[in-house]
């Protein structure tokens, strides 16, 4: 399903946190987005493919890791093989030309965003740390089990653990989407995009960001998206 | 240098272009002009103290000053590029064998006094902190 706002997202790759000075002396944290040589790859259609999106691509893929069939599909579009591939539903007038580059700038400052990434694993986790259990006491007669879940289910009846119970097990490494976070700062000359608070996922790796599902498009952001500089 | 680095580089260049900043290190008694907004109105609050700490972190640098205020010691961590620290005057220099001076935490009177380190040698950036005033009020 396309955005309520229509548009497409961008792909961006997570360089890290850092914090912006303003004048007035309060500082907002950051988290720094590369849109780095992000282009449209292809378009699906209606007539073609039965729903209508945009292909975008980021990055640069080595010649080798690129398959036949590949090559073929980015040499219609006439761009380079990127590293990475994904798709945006848009609305029928959102779609945007292949070779198109796409600028941080489709975003503008203030604006609500949507960001879907990985988050970073963290292993086979207790069910403190996995879903804030409080655990046992400290004393009180209880031994060895301090940070166990307690007891996970009834007695003879029903004489099973119900499914979904939650219990210890493999926490993160997830495919998350913070909602409604805030553009702080863009910066289409560098290809930066400064997203208010933290984002899914480790340093190094792509994120989706999208206009927030929950907002109305900002009166400013350009649309489709922004002119090709 | 990566884009990150490269944005917190830029980001310190042009906040410490906006004010000078004194070279200082963790004993020496600073007088810390703080700027303070009263409804419309800003003004500048002055709060001393000794360095009992600093952290070099490129932008995100700090320095946390340690006075005592009607007998309740106060530790206040400032931003060292942050605009809202007018300015920075160090008021005496203090000799000290230790990077963190946490140890004063505890103490009051006699055992927390800091021995002031006299010119024996010039101590490198001492023009720019007769300077810095000059430079603030341009």
């Amino acid at each position: 399903m396309a955005a309520k706002t229509g548009r497409t997202g961008l792909i961006a790759k997570k360089l890290g946190m850092s914090r912006i000075f303003n004048d007035d002396g309060s500082t907002v944290p950051v988290t720094l987005l590369h849109v780095d040589n992000v282009r449209v790859v292809a378009n699906r259609t209606i007539e073609g493919e039965g729903y209508t999106a945009v292909q975008i691509g980021i990055g640069n893929a080595k010649p080798k890791n690129v398959s036949k069939a590949n090559k073929g599909h980015f040499a219609k579009a006439g761009v380079e093989a990127p590293h990475h591939v994904v798709e945006f539903r848009v609305a029928e007038d959102a779609l945007i030309a292949p070779g198109t580059t796409l600028s941080p700038a489709h975003f503008v400052k203030g604006q609500k965003i949507d960001v879907t990434g990985t988050t970073k694993g963290k292993g086979f986790a207790g069910a403190m740390k996995r879903w804030n259990f409080a655990g046992l006491e400290a004393s009180h007669g209880v031994s060895v089990s301090h940070r166990s879940h307690g007891s996970t289910g009834n007695r003879q009846d029903p004489g099973k653990t119900f499914k979904n119970k939650k219990m210890a097990g493999h926490l993160g490494q997830d495919r998350i989407t913070t909602q409604n976070l805030e553009v702080a700062m863009v910066d289409a000359e560098k290809g930066l995009l400064f997203v208010k608070g933290a984002v899914p996922g480790s340093i190094g790796t792509y994120v989706l960001v999208r206009d927030a599902v929950k907002r109305a498009r900002h009166a400013d952001a350009p649309f489709p998206t922004v002119a090709a500089a | 240098m990566n884009l990150l680095q490269q944005f917190e580089a830029d980001q310190q260049a042009r906040l410490s272009a906006t004010r000078a900043t004194p070279e200082f290190v963790a004993g020496d008694t600073l007088r810390v002009m703080v700027k303070v907004v009263e409804g419309e109105r800003i003004r500048t609050q002055a709060y001393e103290g000794v360095v009992i700490a600093r952290s070099n972190r490129g932008v995100n640098s700090n320095f946390t000053v340690r006075k005592l205020s009607y007998g309740e010691g106060v530790e206040r961590v400032f931003p060292l590029y942050s605009p809202n620290v007018a300015e920075i005057i160090v008021v005496r220099r203090g000799k000290v064998r230790r990077a963190k001076l946490y140890y004063l935490r505890g103490r009051t009177g006699k055992s927390a006094r800091i021995q002031e380190k006299l010119a024996g040698k010039p101590i490198p950036g001492a023009a720019m902190v007769a300077a810095a005033p000059a430079a603030a009020e341009d």
